[in-house]
């Protein structure tokens, strides 16, 4: 007998009961991500720059997070007295929500087989699989402005404003960059949803036995993509070098200068988070997702902590971009090549079919 | 379940379109009007047009309403407007209640809400929404489509000569 997906109408009880635990996982290993991210930060970037990072805190500084948390959890929380209170104190959810969501529809393992009252059922490793997997991760992406915004604009601090302005003019521009280098990928699978985009990568390259040592990921088929992908997505989430809406050196700390306690708190987190939502959908849409020698959602934390790692890397290499060039380098070169690829591609599709 | 479900998003829509006129905040203003954007969206998931709803999250809430809270950010409009405004609230709630009997007019004659068209819902099932609309879109409708993708560039174009430096 053949095992049958299950759906809430097969098997209602069952359906809820691995939902609800998907959703616990992957909020709680997401969660653990994102502290343990500040921490191997600050230690690589320390072992960069031949100095140690945290030490003192539990066995190796492990328990730095933690101190952190609790000493940002009990200062002062202040909102100041010229702030819009309810913006105010609406924009760190408001940029904290969309980096958690997008990580519902992102396949974190293959398919598991679970007997239950005699019937097996295929339980795919992913909270949702939406038909329209990418545009809902790209309609999350356009939400996360918001959290910036409002901050920058409920402040009432003219750095605060003035790193909102930036970061606003800096994420509409990339985000268009992203999404149209993500289009290719999508001209290739045929499919939005990021399930089938996954089963879509297995097996070797271009289906050539002669290329079996190279998976059929889409890294390799579409490199300039690729690149395009990892640029525009580092700077949509405001990593270095593109951190301008933060620069310490000119707005103090830019649209988070008056936001203090827990609410900083959440703008941190905010980031960290987004750089794992962003570092898994590049596993999944170029790195072939959860394939791979392991047991599949190790390989898919695998490609996830790889790059993360580049990430922190380049923040540990690169200076800041200066405002115009960065403009200039999103629309002037990210954007023409994006659209250039969609192009090419097209043609290859028609040529290859 | 789901008629559950559409009176609460409808009373979230109201009450966010109530409130993108009462609040005397621009920026508030704004906030409502994505908020009652993204019902819209859940909205269209309720009728099984899923890549409608996220196009609608994307260039409405994520494009749009960006764009204008930019603006009021570069115009500092940031700040509470104290004065009232009686006579468009009088004439808006005029217009809104034609706007109610003409609406339940339609209604009533039935012909508004039970028409069917030729997408089904075991139709989106089998091929998904976004095939559907794509082969729509470039078969049937492909004239229209080109048109529109013209204006489009015309409107590029002009907004690029208008806002060009003179060298």
């Amino acid at each position: 007998m053949t095992p049958e997906v299950l759906t809430l109408s097969n098997s209602p009880l069952l359906f809820t009961a691995a939902m609800l635990a998907k959703i616990l996982v992957a909020f709680t290993v997401t969660i653990l991500i994102v502290a343990y991210a500040t921490w191997v930060e600050r230690k690589v970037i320390g072992r960069m720059q031949t100095r140690m990072g945290p030490t003192m805190t539990g066995p190796k500084g492990l328990l730095q997070p933690i101190a952190d948390g609790l000493k940002l959890f009990f200062k002062e929380d202040i909102i100041p007295a010229e702030a819009h209170t309810f913006a105010f104190i609406l924009a760190p959810m408001m940029i904290l929500a969309p980096a958690f969501i997008s990580i519902a529809v992102i396949p974190f393992g293959g398919d598991i087989q679970y007997t239950y009252d005699g019937v097996t059922y295929l339980i795919p490793l992913q909270v949702t699989d939406l038909n329209i997997g990418i545009l809902f991760i790209l309609a999350m992406a356009g939400l996360g402005v918001y959290g910036i915004v409002l901050a920058g604009l409920a402040s009432n601090s003219k750095y605060s404003l003035l790193g909102g302005i930036r970061s606003t003019a800096q994420m509409i521009s990339y985000e268009l960059a992203a999404g149209l280098s993500i289009v290719a990928i999508f001209m290739l699978s045929e499919s939005l949803s990021l399930r089938d985009i996954v089963a879509a990568q297995q097996g070797p390259l271009w289906g050539l036995e002669a290329l079996s040592f190279l998976p059929n990921w889409y890294v390799f088929t579409q490199p300039l993509a690729f690149g395009l992908f990892v640029i525009s997505g580092m700077a949509e989430i405001n990593r270095t070098p593109f951190d301008l809406p933060e620069a310490e050196t000119e707005l103090v700390s830019g649209f988070c200068t008056e936001y203090s306690s827990m609410k900083y708190a959440l703008f941190f987190m905010a980031e960290y988070a987004n750089m794992v939502t962003v570092s898994a959908i590049g596993a999944t849409l170029f790195l072939g997702g959860w394939a791979g020698p392991f047991y599949s959602p190790i390989n898919f934390l695998i490609k996830v902590f790889a790059a993360m790692f580049f990430m922190i890397w380049i923040r540990a290499t690169f200076p800041r971009f200066r405002y115009d060039q960065l403009m200039t380098l999103g629309w002037k070169i990210l954007l023409p090549l994006a659209l250039a690829n969609i192009v090419f591609t097209g043609v290859a599709v028609i040529l290859w079919q | 379940m789901e008629a559950i479900l559409f009176y609460l998003t409808a009373l979230v829509a109201v009450v966010a379109a109530f409130f993108v006129t009462k609040c005397r905040n621009p920026v508030n203003s704004a906030l409502c009007l994505v908020t009652n954007f993204i019902c819209l969206a859940v909205f269209y998931v309720m009728l099984e047009a899923p890549f409608m709803a996220a196009i609608q999250i994307m260039v409405y809430a994520g494009a749009i309403m960006v764009l204008i809270v930019f603006v009021i950010m570069l115009l500092n409009l940031g700040t509470a407007v104290k004065s009232r405004y009686t006579h468009g609230l009088a004439a808006g709630g005029v217009l809104s209640v034609l706007m109610l009997l003409v609406a339940t007019v339609f209604l009533g004659k039935g012909s508004a809400t039970a028409t069917g068209g030729e997408v089904t819902s075991e139709l989106i099932q089998s091929y998904g929404h976004t095939e559907l609309i794509g082969r729509a879109m470039f078969t049937d409708f492909l004239l229209p489509f080109e048109i529109a993708s013209i204006l489009l560039l015309v409107a590029i174009i002009g907004a690029v000569v208008l806002s060009k430096r003179k060298v």
